[in-house]
């Protein structure tokens, strides 16, 4: 199916209304909107890093942002590893940093 | 004398360090980059507990201390430029889930420590207490102090630097295509895609691939590549301390069976990931990687420990072991063509048989005594005959 098949009405590729979702990340609530990552709603709200390396002890954070690299993971709900540039928002999320 | 290393994987390196410190005119010559091959699609395992008394396994003693005094002497010689080669003395843990199991490695590790390999055998209880998230349903257990493990790319650049601070030199991109030889059949000069390189001896040091330049140099040699594929888990805040092994691996690596075969390795690293091995399949340079294989190797780690069931991957890669059809290195001159000599044929093991296969190497080529009896690893014993008549 070539793309000029697809329904205008019905692709996904165009912005619907914007409907506003929060995560909690350090004892903050963060809006984002729904379809964002966990990564791009804290780098929306200036967070650069959200993790220590484990021998230099440098920050990190969103790295290479396509699920490759793994520099980015958080803890979500209690779920270790997860990578912050994959996960989209569903609205209610705890985020917290991993330290290991 | 002029000497052409062909492969800068470890063995290779190991070598180009040993002949040029005897003072021979060593160059180096690798189709690809340095340690861009098996050397970098391994474990760096310097193993005992996985070898069956004989001449492998003296091999592997030998390397153990070899490998101590190798990593002092290149950081002596490098000084804080040297790579951190990551010897870690940590032990191997082999641990048997089955009653008949128990049996079998009790028996394994009393031929093992009548060879000289320091082994204690445990009780279950111990095996916990040195890792204390192994599976409940341990019956035996056996505990090897030599085993370690070793960065294996960084060990490979280190030789290679101390090989060119004793005037090697090393060619990379540069692939050799044949062999010239004087009019009494030795070797001459080593011919490549750019040139010639003078050599009185080649060394063939190819790894899995050593059997194709065997055959572009006239002297065909068995070597097939075997697959093994290992997980990586992101990191985890469980350490496992030692190369913990289901008793199962032995009879693993001995085999010559060409199907899949896995058994299990886990161990942490440095960096905090866990790595998950082992499996071993015939599929020639297939280097894709098979998620039958990874499901495999994770659902059999996670019976070892469980713990592991909640661990994500972070990646899996494969590499290729050099495999003779008598699971035994080849190491020496081919009878075939003068000035002709094999270092190849490791199979899960050569970075931990590099230092100790560059001392035969050395020896041999040099006529000082040899540091063990290179004779069960010669190119023309007679368990490598009837192959050498297939690929002829």
């Amino acid at each position: 199916m070539s793309s000029r098949s697809v329904d205008p009405a019905g692709d996904p590729v165009l912005p619907g209304p914007s409907s506003p979702v929060t995560l909690t990340f350090e004892g903050r609530s963060l809006e984002g909107v729904r379809g964002q990552t966990v990564a791009v709603v804290l780098l929306a709200h200036g967070t650069r890093s959200w993790r220590t390396s484990a021998v230099a002890r440098e920050p990190r954070g969103a790295f290479c942002g396509i699920g490759v690299c793994f520099e980015c993971v958080v803890t979500v709900d209690g779920e270790r590893d997860v990578r912050a540039c994959l996960r989209r928002v569903e609205g209610g999320e705890h985020v917290e940093r991993q330290e290991d | 004398m002029k000497v052409v290393v062909v492969g800068a994987g470890i063995v290779g390196a190991a070598c180009a360090r040993a002949l040029s410190r005897a003072g021979l005119q060593t160059v180096v010559i690798d189709r690809g980059s340095a340690a861009c091959g098996t050397s970098a699609a391994c474990e760096g395992n310097l193993l005992v507990s996985d070898k069956t008394p004989g001449p492998e396994l003296d091999l592997a003693l030998a390397a153990v201390r070899r490998w101590t005094e190798t990593a002092a002497e290149l950081l002596d010689e490098l000084g804080p430029a040297a790579p951190d080669l990551e010897l870690l003395h940590k032990g191997g843990l082999v641990v048997s889930r089955t009653d008949s199991g128990a049996v079998a490695l009790r028996s394994f590790t009393a031929g093992q420590r009548a060879s000289g390999v320091r082994v204690d055998d445990l009780t279950p209880a111990d095996a916990h207490s040195l890792e204390p998230a192994l599976a409940p349903d341990v019956t035996g257990a056996a505990h090897y102090p030599q085993d370690a493990q070793l960065q294996p790319t960084a060990a490979a650049e280190a030789l290679l630097a101390s090989a060119r601070r004793a005037g090697a030199v090393v060619h990379t991109h540069e692939r050799v295509t044949g062999l010239l030889r004087r009019a009494d059949g030795s070797a001459r000069a080593v011919r490549t895609e750019r040139g010639h390189h003078e050599a009185d001896v080649v060394l063939n040091a190819a790894g899995p691939w050593a059997g194709e330049l065997a055959a572009a140099l006239g002297a065909p040699l068995p070597v097939l590549p075997r697959r093994g594929m290992v997980l990586v888990t992101t990191r985890m805040p469980q350490v496992v301390r030692h190369k913990v092994y289901d008793a199962d691996y032995v009879g693993a690596t001995q085999s010559g069976d060409a199907d899949l075969q896995t058994s299990t390795v886990v161990e942490s690293t440095a960096a905090g990931t866990i790595l998950i091995g082992s499996s071993r399949e015939r599929v020639g340079f297939d280097d894709r990687i098979d998620v039958d294989v990874a499901a495999a190797l994770a659902a059999k780690a996670v019976a070892l420990f469980p713990f592991l069931r909640e661990a994500q991957l972070l990646r899996a890669y494969v590499g290729f072991r050099p495999y003779l059809p008598d699971h035994l290195p080849v190491i020496g001159p081919d009878p075939r063509v003068p000035g002709l000599l094999h270092a190849t044929g490791h199979e899960g093991a050569g970075i931990g048989l590099s230092v100790v296969t560059a001392d035969l190497v050395a020896a041999l080529v040099t006529g000082a005594d040899p540091v063990l009896d290179p004779t069960p690893f010669a190119a023309d014993r007679p368990s490598l005959a009837p192959h050498l008549e297939v690929v002829a």
